[in-house]
């Protein structure tokens, strides 16, 4: 089976962000990047499939030229190729990096049978790109998986809720976004990386459009420092936290 | 005139929809809810209780239970129909997916966890990014509006106004649409039957727990305090406790009206998912550790020590 799993590089920010002067962007001159955390066990579950199953494993983002970094390295776990939408370097709103990745996916020879996002980006949280996808593409989607299993042309998928587990079914070809808890990542492995350095990343270019979802400016949300009341050391701060629970209502 | 989704269970409501009704009554518009499914008919006193004057019931065969494009679809057709300034929803992970289907379906743009909404042309929010540490300004360029509300945000309160007219309708439902359901569910109920996101009370550990049985101590406090146990990401990750008590940007935001964070340093992703309870306190060896400054009171110290003194001292003070 044919798998493509969609990535997105975002910087790996630590504790404490800082932005450009601009105040449109974070500012990365001292950041490492990566990728979204639910995207590592995105291709994770690829490279599982693939060895299961056979057949290919194709990654595809849309960014920088930079992010054949990230690219790289998640050839090193597996995968078999990767195609790289290079962007100008600004931001796109949801729409247009659908749109984006739609074309590249569509001028693929390879069908996939089955595309894997990760739930969320870690920096723009837009909660969309995957579902315009499916529409273009005209596919079913299971969103947030946490069990994944394929078999006889069918995903079938466990979503975890406040209430419990929810069981879902797609005949392929179908679309999935996973969660982190899916599987454990593996460590790309010293072969891994040497392979990965002799792998295909396909450029391509792509026009930005006009945003609909137009970012204007960022800033730090208010970072309240409550004050914590230091109620004591150790087991002698016991009863002074049994008042308190006693105020507010809590005994 | 704008319409909010209510997202709800088998006709049990996500108290989420709740804030997202109170938020929306504040954009000055009449408001009118939605619900998905037959079953949503049960809610128009509860929707009428805070603000909406009529309840659109989404009725179809094919909607047995929660079925997401088939709910875009269907607030599609309310759109077409009544032409609404806004379609609104609780940014959790099914508000974001159903609207994002009906944004997908008319091809506009959405803007999700918004903290402030303006409507205008163009329409102006501010939302969260980066599990909520940094706000985006932004301008919506669509005559709709299709934006999930920062739900935590809000405090739920009562318009003390009257049942909400139900109106029932059929979605005019494409095959597709009804592919992607829930076909069956597991209970993964705790002890106490208490979801995370139900619970007054939360007992979190994290790392400082060092493993699957320090945690037998953190459930006879939760117990005792009437709660449940949740815990951090590193702690699911390590196979410690199940993925469904994680809270987190990850895994499940919560905000009861006591949170207990005990060996918890204080991941920016954890944060996201707890900083709105009301009272935070934290337990924790390290003065320096993050978490400190979302927390209202804390013990410095081992809360292998700390935790079974304070069981025993609630049980005392119980008598």
């Amino acid at each position: 089976m044919d798998i493509l799993v969609c990535l997105k590089r975002v910087p790996l920010a630590g504790g404490t962000l800082i932005l450009t002067p601009d105040s449109r962007d974070i500012e990365t001159k001292h950041l490492g990047f990566g990728i979204s955390p639910h995207e590592e066990n995105a291709v994770e579950a690829g490279v599982q499939l693939v060895e299961q199953m056979g057949g290919t494993l194709t990654l595809l983002t849309l960014g920088p030229s930079d992010a054949e970094e990230q690219l790289r390295s998640q050839l090193a776990i597996g995968a078999t190729r990767a195609v790289l939408i290079e962007t100008d370097g600004q931001e796109w709103d949801p729409q247009g990096t659908a749109a984006a990745l739609v074309d590249a996916i569509n001028s693929e020879e390879t069908k996939f049978d089955l595309i894997i996002f990760g739930a969320e980006s870690a920096d723009s949280a837009g909660y969309q790109i995957h579902i315009r996808v499916a529409h273009a593409l005209n596919r079913p989607i299971v969103t947030n998986v946490k069990a994944m299993k394929v078999e006889n042309g069918v995903v079938s998928c466990e979503r975890v809720v406040a209430t419990g587990r929810e069981h879902y079914e797609a005949p392929m070809p179908a679309i999935v976004t996973v969660r982190d808890g899916l599987n454990i990542p593996r460590y790309p492995s010293v072969p891994g990386r040497m392979q990965a350095r002799k792998k295909i990343v396909d450029m391509k270019k792509a026009e930005p459009r006009v945003p609909k979802l137009e970012k204007v400016t960022l800033a730090l949300a208010p970072s309240k420092d409550k004050g914590a009341e230091i109620l004591g050391k150790g087991v002698d701060a016991v009863p002074a936290l049994v008042e308190v629970l006693k105020q507010i209502g809590a005994l | 005139m704008i319409l909010v989704l209510i997202d709800h269970d088998q006709s049990e409501i996500d108290p989420l929809s709740l804030r997202a009704l109170t938020a929306a009554r504040k954009l000055g518009h009449e408001i009118e809810a939605v619900a998905i499914g037959s079953d949503g008919a049960q809610l128009a006193a509860i929707v009428g209780e805070y603000g909406a004057t009529k309840l659109h019931v989404a009725a179809h065969d094919a909607i047995t239970d929660y079925t997401p494009m088939a709910s875009g679809r269907a607030l599609k057709d309310l759109v077409d129909k009544f032409k609404p300034v806004a379609v609104l929803a609780a940014g959790s992970p099914r508000g974001n997916e159903q609207l994002a289907h009906l944004a997908a379906f008319l091809d506009i743009p959405m803007a999700a966890e918004c903290s402030e909404i303006t409507l205008g042309s163009p329409h102006h929010v501010l939302r969260a990014r980066w599990a909520g540490n940094l706000i985006e300004s932004a301008h919506v360029h669509s005559e709709l509006l299709v934006a999930t509300l920062l739900s935590f945000s809000v405090e739920a309160e009562s318009a003390n106004s009257g049942v909400a007219i139900v109106l029932t309708f059929e979605p005019a439902l494409e095959p597709a649409d009804s592919i992607v359901k829930v076909l069956s569910r597991d209970s993964g109920q705790s002890k106490a039957g208490l979801t995370l996101s139900d619970a007054k009370v939360i007992v979190s550990g994290g790392r400082g727990v060092g493993g699957p049985d320090g945690f037998g101590n953190l459930e006879e406090l939760a117990d005792l305090l009437g709660g449940t146990v949740g815990c951090s990401r590193v702690v699911t990750s390590s196979g410690w406790r199940p993925h469904a008590e994680q809270v987190g940007q990850t895994g499940t935001k919560v905000a009861p009206d006591l949170y207990i964070a005990a060996g918890i340093s204080g991941a920016m992703q954890h944060i996201a998912g707890m900083k709105n309870s009301k009272t935070i306190v934290v337990i924790n060896t390290d003065p320096e550790a993050p978490i400190l400054r979302y927390a209202d009171y804390a013990i410095i110290g081992d809360l292998h020590q700390v935790i079974p003194a304070l069981t025993s001292a609630i049980r005392q003070a119980k008598g």
